[in-house]
């Protein structure tokens, strides 16, 4: 007797594919990093592409799955950047592990992103629609201004902070001063490599794949459905939204210690307006709502202009009629329907199709 | 003691008496019925009982208890759930789904072991798939289970929308016309669905309905609103064939 094999739900099939590509192209791009020597530019796309696709599986968290428009991002990724780098730099002498140090810049990074998240949710998911992106636009630019502010120094007496100027913090003969205004943070030790951006995606993706499939995701795709309707069944939906926020937020921090580790000195000036809407990119032309979508979208548009530097000029002209291509391609019905025709999945299940039919006859 | 009894409901928009002092009393197991003309303050009850609305006066007792104030999850979770007149489902989720949104509160674990995957959550997801699959099967939607709820054909979403407020365990089921749109062997179908559903589920079921075939067909009681007021209660035969009733739907 056969044993009658339960066939997995379309959910947990389509996950295994995502967690499938992810590992595949992981192993290709390690054997091709170990095999060749110089490709310095493939090399040092690979950390950015990890970070780039941990701002758009969250992000599309917030924008895909409870379907708000967010353009604060990058304000999320800048206090992670910091509270990473700052601490990295902080504990440099103190913690001699480079991996404990790192584990702990991304822990702290990432929780205090979360919190910020939780308060900023606060006032500014009681708004829907055009008015939420405008708040969450503001306050990513609040964000980046701010902390553009800052000065942060140590010494023997503990922390001192100011707005002003690294004179204005009072500090003792042998205090350093860590955060230093618009010069933002230098010196963070590079711990940042491809294989710890990898395994953050995954983790990124692990949870943020969870918890579309749970009950938590159940909640906040039916707010995104339909608010009324959800609220007559009894959900909540200030939770569920901040829930979902601050999760968002949390990665989008943990994406900013990555990019803070990988680079020598860090500042604001790439929090902005743009890495926002960069990041929103993605996740609509990936597919709002689809992890796999997002990271497809953030790996091919963010390698484009990379490997167009050589056209100089032209480079951003073909970016933009890439964006477009896509953007028409994504809404073609012919197009899905060849989609369609080709997914693994469908393949799959012809296949098993065919073999119960092969079983019985 | 009633399950549900309304004591003077009435709520004011500007100068406009939508309902003005509803005496109502619905005993625990009855199929009642609340009829009326268009635009006579069904509806507007519905969402009185439901939380949308707050009333501007009277008051609204669930088993003895006041629920006027209370939020619409808490009235949710005190036992009343309702369907839509414009049918509100989450569309872009599967008709399963659906139902598993409804069992929500019943079926419970936290959002960390739903991420990590605790074997609660393997468990209570099982709990959730078999209640969800028999409050299919009572619908006749078990084998449309993994269909987008948008994909349904509108009778069968009306069905997915009474088999989802069924699924958070009321006490009082709020129907706001179930049979709208529906052809009349589907309105009969419909019929025996609502009866087989208030013995399966011992639930109490308030309906608003137009289709008087229905009404006379399963409805115990009858409150027929007008203007907001109260035109006529009482027993469904008694109240259909009260003159004043006849000449508010008919005309002089």
């Amino acid at each position: 007797m056969q044993k009658e094999r339960k066939p997995l739900k379309a959910a947990t099939k389509s996950n295994l594919i995502t967690y499938g590509i992810l590992i595949a192209a992981f192993i290709i791009v390690s054997i091709i990093c170990a095999s060749n020597d110089k490709m310095y530019q493939f090399k040092g796309m690979l950390v950015p592409l990890c970070i780039y696709s941990i701002m758009a599986v969250s992000l599309n968290l917030v924008v895909g799955i409870l379907g708000d428009l967010s353009l604060g991002h990058a304000g999320f990724m800048c206090i992670g950047a910091y509270v990473g780098a700052f601490f990295s730099v902080l504990l440099k002498d103190n913690i001699p592990l480079d991996w404990l140090r790192f584990v702990i810049s991304l822990v702290l990074g990432g929780i205090t992103a979360g919190i910020f998240g939780f308060l900023i949710g606060i006032p500014v998911l009681r708004l829907r629609g055009d008015y939420l992106a405008i708040v969450t636009l503001a306050f990513g630019e609040i964000i980046k201004n701010i902390v553009n502010l800052l000065y942060v120094g140590v010494d023997g007496s503990g922390l001192h902070v100011s707005i002003k100027s690294a004179s204005d913090l009072n500090m003792a003969e042998d205090g350093t001063v860590i955060v230093k205004g618009a010069l933002g943070i230098t010196g963070t030790p590079n711990d940042s490599n491809f294989t710890v951006g990898f395994i953050l995606l995954l983790i990124t993706v692990f949870v943020s794949l969870n918890l579309i499939n749970s009950r938590t995701g159940r909640a906040v795709k039916s707010i995104r459905d339909n608010r009324i309707a959800a609220e007559t069944v009894g959900i909540s939906v200030t939770r569920y939204k901040l829930i979902v926020f601050m999760i968002s937020a949390f990665f989008a921090g943990i994406a900013g210690v990555l990019y803070s580790h990988n680079i020598s000195s860090l500042n604001t000036s790439t929090f902005g307006y743009n890495t926002s809407i960069l990041v929103l990119v993605y996740v609509v032309l990936g597919g709002i709502g689809s992890t796999r979508g997002s990271i497809i979208a953030a790996v091919i548009l963010y390698a484009l202009p990379e490997m167009l530097r050589e056209l100089r000029d032209y480079r951003m002209l073909i970016y933009a009629v890439v964006l477009i291509l896509l953007m028409i391609v994504n809404n073609n019905e012919k197009f899905n329907l060849f989609k369609e025709k080709i997914s693994i999945s469908r393949f799959i299940q012809n296949r098993r199709e065919a073999m119960s039919k092969g079983a019985k006859s | 003691m009633a399950l549900l009894e309304t004591k003077n409901l009435g709520i004011q928009f500007g100068g406009l008496r939508a309902v003005d002092g509803l005496d109502l009393t619905i005993e625990k197991g009855q199929l009642y019925g609340l009829i009326g003309p268009n635009g006579a303050g069904k509806t507007t009850v519905f969402n009185m009982l439901t939380g949308v609305y707050k009333p501007t006066f009277g008051n609204i007792l669930l088993d003895g208890h006041s629920i006027v104030g209370k939020s619409q999850i808490d009235i949710n979770k005190s036992g009343i759930a309702r369907t839509f007149q414009n049918i509100r489902l989450f569309s872009q989720m599967s008709v399963l789904d659906n139902v598993k949104v409804g069992l929500h509160n019943i079926i419970t674990y936290s959002t960390f072991e739903g991420i990590f995957r605790l074997p609660s959550y393997f468990k209570k997801e099982k709990q959730m798939d078999e209640k969800a699959m028999s409050l299919l099967k009572v619908f006749d939607l078990q084998d449309e289970a993994e269909y987008l709820a948008s994909n349904l054909p509108y009778g069968k979403q009306r069905k997915l929308e009474i088999a989802r407020a069924l699924a958070t365990n009321p006490k009082l089921l709020l129907l706001d016309e179930p049979a709208a749109g529906m052809n009349p062997n589907e309105t009969a179908e419909l019929m025996e669905t609502i009866r087989f559903i208030r013995g399966e589920f011992s639930v109490t079921i308030l309906l608003i309905e137009h289709d008087m075939r229905l009404v006379s067909g399963i409805c115990e009681q009858l409150t027929v609103l007008n203007f907001g007021k109260v035109l006529a209660q009482g027993n469904t035969s008694e109240v259909l064939s009260d003159p004043e009733v006849v000449r508010a739907y008919l005309g002089e």
